[in-house]
Parts: structure tokens; sequence; C-alpha cells
């Protein structure tokens, strides 16, 4: 048995491996993006109003800009506080289909040092934290920013 | 011309951690106000308060908890909540309450008692809470954002970490001048090089603190004023309290993504300009006849990007601005003579509050070592979550 695997957020990605998409939702009027998704109506105050159809975004981005979080946030963030703290990226990318950004955690790995504004990053899955023991616990699963040109 | 409302009186409890109750803070703000402006509480029409903030969201009901404090008279009460622009939105409403003739004196009053550390989120599972799920599904915190923005003008504009440790070492050069300051003492570019990085490339003394406060300021019409005796008061010409305009292409707290510029192509200027140009439109003014300017330094690097957003120079050349002296005491257009939030950090439902309370002390020119010679003309300018922000213009 391992931890069962769980969406933080359910219905904000989907796939595996190099399938992994974001998912968003657009409008059929107006073609407005909408993450994290839109389902009851569309926000563009010119837009009579469309259907809501799910989209997969983009899986490759340019760095809008790029951070790190060196001190442990708060809960509800999940991390082990038995463990010293491992800082991590978070990462904005501009889609350019979409013309939106997102925010998300870089790849494990990744520092600010391999991070450059206008890079080209990709999309991949990855875990979040996890919660209780091997046995019964959730790893609660995300999306990760990465290079692109990084081996996997 | 909307018209004016006088600035009868200004008073601030100091910020610091004095580990007491938000309605001591606000209750000390709104007595010295009432004192400055020579005005018994009893003669007070309406009584407006900026909510405390918990979790990003509404805490204690700010209106009716100060006028019971103050003892109950009967005065109207309204509360508001804006997250970071709460003592902006009070302002607006205290004001909108003079022109429209419902009141002649308004007593408008912020304080906070703030929690340790980072801000966090109200606890539960709230999977429908924007504020919430930055948390649990990023771990963004404040200082994350101030770090994307910090990198991106970096990246974008040439600014250096040397450029806002200058921020810093100007807003504590101030702030040392100023009795109501929690930090009130000289910081040097090597001390604040040597804080840590909390959200790269932003370190500790980048970033604003959280701390208790409060402030508070009695409006009155312009009739009333002059019945009063204050021939001449200070006067707030404008309070802009606009939202974005969709699509809201940068990255705010606490989103995870921006509006997206598929469908509809942004037009006008971005969310912080936005909000000073309404100021600017509705007090007839420019930047080019500021005496001064309080701004939300929530991070060094974001005291830059107001520079540009009020139009103090030119997009990119902030740093420019900083370099030259310019937003500095004696220069050409001083920026938070007050200190700052690098001095005072932020009380929140108080912060926007005090601003206007700087520009009154300095329009007055009361403000003793921090005086900015011959002030006219001041603005101030505030965001915080939620696509709030505030601009509000005071003229003598
Ligand atoms: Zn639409």
């Amino acid at each position: 048995m391992a931890r069962t695997r769980t969406p933080v957020v359910a219905d904000w990605f989907t796939g595996e491996g190099a399938d992994f998409r974001l998912l968003g939702t657009r409008c059929s009027a107006c073609s407005s993006v909408f993450f994290p998704r839109e389902d009851g109506w569309c926000r563009n105050p010119g837009c009579a109003g469309g259907d809501l159809a799910e989209v997969p975004l983009s899986p490759r981005g340019r760095v809008w800009s790029y951070t790190d979080a060196r001190y442990r946030p708060p809960e509800p963030y999940v991390s082990d506080r038995e463990l010293p703290w491992q800082p991590y990226t978070l990462i904005a990318v501009e889609l350019a289909a979409e013309r939106l950004v997102v925010l998300g955690q870089g790849a494990p790995g990744v520092r600010v040092d391999d991070l450059a504004v206008g890079m080209e990053v990709e999309v991949l899955p990855g875990v979040l934290g996890e919660d209780g023991d091997e046995e019964t616990g959730t790893a609660w699963t995300t999306w990760h920013w990465r290079p692109t040109g990084v081996a996997a | 011309m909307t018209g004016d409302v006088a600035v009868l009186g200004a008073g601030m409890h100091p910020w610091g951690k004095w580990g007491r109750s938000f309605v001591e803070y606000g209750t000390a703000a709104a007595r010295a106000a009432l004192a400055d402006a020579g005005v018994d509480w009893r003669d007070v029409g309406s009584v407006v308060g900026a909510d405390t903030v918990r979790g990003g969201y509404p805490g204690y009901v700010a209106g009716a908890t100060f006028a019971k404090a103050l003892g109950w008279q009967g005065a109207r009460v309204t509360s508001v909540y804006a997250a970071c622009a709460s003592g902006a939105q009070a302002i607006g409403t205290a004001r909108a309450q003079i022109l429209s003739g419902l009141a002649d004196v308004v007593l408008v009053v912020g304080a906070d008692a703030a929690p340790k550390g980072f801000f966090r989120p109200a606890g539960g599972d709230r999977q429908d809470d924007p504020d919430w799920l930055r948390f649990r599904v990023l771990g963004a915190t404040n200082p994350t954002y101030f770090g994307l923005y910090a990198r991106r003008r970096m990246a974008t504009h040439g600014d250096t970490l040397a450029d806002f440790a200058r921020v810093k070492v100007k807003n504590a050069a101030s702030g040392a001048l100023n009795p109501n300051a929690r930090y009130r003492k000289a910081v040097s570019a090597e001390e604040v090089a040597a804080s840590a990085v909390v959200a790269d490339p932003l370190r500790l003394l980048d970033i604003c603190a959280t701390s208790d406060g409060g402030a508070a300021l009695v409006l009155s019409s312009m009739e009333f004023a002059r019945r009063h005796g204050a021939a001449d008061p200070v006067r707030i010409r404008a309070v802009s309290t606009v939202t974005p305009t969709y699509p809201n292409t940068v990255l705010d707290l606490p989103d995870i993504a921006t509006d997206s510029a598929a469908g509809v192509r942004p037009e006008g200027p971005a969310f912080r300009s936005s909000i000073a140009l309404a100021a600017y439109e509705e007090a007839g003014i420019g930047p080019d006849e500021l005496s001064l300017a309080e701004v939300y330094d929530l991070s060094t690097a974001l005291e830059l990007q107001w520079y540009e957003d009020l139009g103090l120079c030119a997009e990119g050349e902030a740093a420019k601005l900083l370099r030259d002296g310019a937003t500095a005491p004696g220069g050409r257009i001083p920026v938070n003579a007050s200190g700052g939030l690098a001095s005072f950090g932020e009380a929140v439902p108080a912060q926007a509050i005090a601003q206007v309370c700087e520009l009154t002390w300095q329009l007055r020119g009361t403000a003793g070592a921090r005086q900015v010679a011959g002030a006219r003309v001041g603005i101030t300018a505030n965001q915080g979550l939620f696509g709030h922000g505030s601009s509000v213009v005071a003229v003598r």
C-alpha cells in the first residue's frame, strides 16, 4: 500500500507524465479563458455570456517572474513540521495562447539561480505534500513548473 | 469638481506591538483626533469604522465598537471592510455622507492588533476562498507576491538590490523622526543586505512588518469648518477606491492567476495606475502639482512601483528618481516622509487613515522635523487583497 494520491484541488489539472495539463474553462462567446476555472459564468463584463467549456491550458509558457519561500508558510500549507524547512521556488508563468499568467511551485530541485524572466518552462505533475502514514495517508498532487531542457 | 471636505482633526495611537486590544488603539486615536479638531464627541453626527482584518476577511466590527467605547451618543454608524484599503473606504464613506448633506461632522477610525508573523488565511477547509487556496495550494504568502514584483522590476527595468535597500534607508531615516512610527532608528544599506532573504530577491528589511496601531480623522463640511472657526483647513479633494477593469493582467493578491486577455484586449492603464488616475481626475490636479506622496511600501520594490503608477516618473524610471534624491526629504517630490510602512509596519484598517493623518500634518506645516517645506498638495496610494486600492488627494 502507498498513500492515496489525491489532487489538492479537484478538476484543476489532469493526466500523467507528458500528458499532464492544467484545466481551465473557455467562454464560447468571447474566448476568455479562466484559471482557476469558472464554471458558473463568464467574468468579461462586455460578454453576453457563453457556455464555459473545460479546456487544457498550454503546457509551456515563459517565466513572468519568480521567487522562493525561505520560510515555512503557515497552515493550511501542508508540511512536515518535524523536518527542517526546505525552500522551494514559486514561478509565475505567462501562457501565450491564453494570455494569462499562472503561478505555481517550481519542481523539486529548481532553484532561483536556475530561473530567469522570459525563460521557457513546462508544466508537470508533482506532489505538494503528504499527510498521515504510508498505509492510510494522502499524497496531495499538484502542478509544478520546470525549465524546459532540463532532463526529467 | 465634486467638492471638498475639511479635515478638522487627525490623531493616532503610536504603532508598535503593544499587546492590547484594537479598541484601545482606536479609541485613543479618536480622542486625539477629536481634541485636535476641538469637537465634542457628542456633536459628531456619524462614525465610520474600518473593520479589523482576520484571515484576509473582516474581523471585528469597528464602527459600533468605537461608538460604544467613546460612549453611545446616537450617531449614524457605518463599518466598512476593503482589506488594506479599508481606511480609505471609511474616509470615502464619510466624505459621501458630508457631501450629500447626511452629516456635518464625521469621525473616521481604524485600528488593529495584528497577529504575529505572516498574514494567514481563515481556518477550516475553504476551497471556495481564493485567499485560503493560495496558501493551501502554493504556500504563497504576501511576501511571495512582493518577491515576484521585485524580480519582475529587476528584469524589466534594471532595478537592483541596492535600489531596494536605498528605499529602506530613506524611509527609516524619516521614520526615525516620527513619534508615531514603530521603528525609529536609521537603517544602513549594509543592514538591509545582511538581513535574511524571505522571498528572493527580498530580504526581511525590504518587507514591512505587521503592527498594532490606530488612526482617526474628524471630517466635516466646509460650511461647518467655517462656523467652527477653521477658516483654512486641510481639505480632502478626492478619494479614489476604484476596482480593476477586466482583464486585470497583473498578478494580484490573493490570486493564483491573472485574468486572460485572450477574449478582450486590455485597454487603458493597469490597476494601480488607474487608482491614481481616478484620484487625479476627481481632484482636477496632476502629478506635477504634488508636494508629497504617501505610498504603500509593503516592500521596498513596491514603493518604486508606485512612483511610476502615480506618474511621478515614466515607467521604468523609478530607481533613477530615487537615486537622484527626488523622493527623499528636500527632493522634488518627497515620498513617505512619515517613514512609510517600512517604519510603521502595517496595521491594516488604520494604515490608509494614517497616510491621510500624515498629509494633514504636512499640509498644516506641523510635521516637525520631517516637514516637507511649503507642502500644498499631497496624495496617498494604497492597494490590498481582492482588487482593493485607494488614493486620497488632500490640499491646503
Ligand atoms: Zn465571455
